[in-house]
């Protein structure tokens, strides 16, 4: 959470909405758990490679995005610390998608 | 002299400088950890065989620890709640807690690497364990460094609540989002390294 004044623990408005808040994370900490047991009984399942990576990433995904959204904020931060997570994840893509390239490796070679 | 922009925020940014230098090395961290899955894919692609996770390594153990970490998570924000709410005494009580959860994890990884390496089974030992060795071990030194600058916050940081409140306030939500970056890498380690 970001108010205009950063962490500003003395008014009685900042206590109520903290409270507001605190519901949330409460219910974010459910869904985790809920979450991470989805994750261990997909596992179970007999799927294939590909589709349980597919599935338990997708999965992983959401959860991190539930921890990066609620508790670390992100939900209501500022549009500069946004920016930097675009480029961020720009790289990151580029980073990931090289081994995958490298691995099909007519990519960029003629013949 | 005073450090710029602790408490206040800045009026070009919107942020103190504390929350744009931690979202800064969040964003290297997050480069750091790509390389390493970027090597991962790359190492298991480039395989002729792959073992499935959860023939070599303990699940149900790997499952109790991501459980530890992510309520460790919400002890943390917790932890910095309660110093919103103005209840320090609180705030102790979820950041000794946090803490308490990082032990148990380091503790649980202890007992899985001695399994391990009492089965002969070393990084050298094979690709699979390599990356699983290099990629756990590099988290726990992010747990590790978490729980240090936690501890400092919880014990002798903690006497800057009665000068400053608002800027220990500022640095413990700081040191939260590092913790919680440590926790959403195990969101990802744990499906990657235990199940697939």
């Amino acid at each position: 959470m970001t108010s205009d004044h950063a962490a500003a623990p003395m008014t009685s408005d900042h206590a109520a909405d903290i409270d507001k808040h605190v519901r949330v994370y409460i219910t974010v900490f459910v869904a985790l758990m809920v979450l991470t047991v989805a994750t261990v009984a997909v596992s179970y399942l007999d799927l294939s490679v590909p589709m349980a990576v597919t599935v338990a990433l997708i999965i992983a995904t959401v959860k991190g995005s539930l921890v990066a959204c609620y508790f670390m904020h992100l939900i209501s931060e500022k549009k500069l610390i946004h920016a930097v997570l675009i480029l961020t994840a720009v790289f990151f893509v580029a980073l990931i998608l090289l081994p995958i390239l490298t691995v099909n490796d007519s990519f960029g070679i003629d013949g | 002299m005073d450090i710029p922009y602790a408490e206040e925020v800045r009026p070009d940014t919107g942020l103190t400088n504390g929350k744009i230098a931690i979202w800064l090395f969040l964003a290297s961290e997050v480069m750091l950890f790509g390389a390493l899955f970027a090597s991962y894919i790359l190492i298991r692609t480039g395989a002729e065989s792959w073992p499935r996770g959860d023939t070599l390594l303990d699940v149900p153990l790997a499952t109790f620890n991501t459980i530890v970490l992510i309520t460790s998570s919400i002890t943390m924000v917790m932890a910095w709640a309660s110093l919103m709410r103005n209840r320090f005494g609180t705030y102790r009580i979820y950041m000794g807690a946090t803490i308490l959860l990082g032990f148990v994890f380091l503790t649980v990884k202890y007992f899985e690497y001695s399994h391990h390496l009492s089965l002969g089974e070393f990084p050298s030992t094979n690709n699979f364990l390599a990356v699983y060795y290099t990629m756990t071990g590099l988290h726990m030194l992010h747990v590790l460094g978490g729980m240090v600058v936690n501890a400092y916050f919880w014990g002798p940081g903690a006497t800057l609540w009665k000068t400053n409140p608002v800027w220990f306030t500022n640095r413990v939500e700081h040191s939260g989002l590092f913790w919680h970056f440590v926790d959403l890498v195990w969101i990802f380690l744990f499906p990657t390294l235990y199940l697939l």
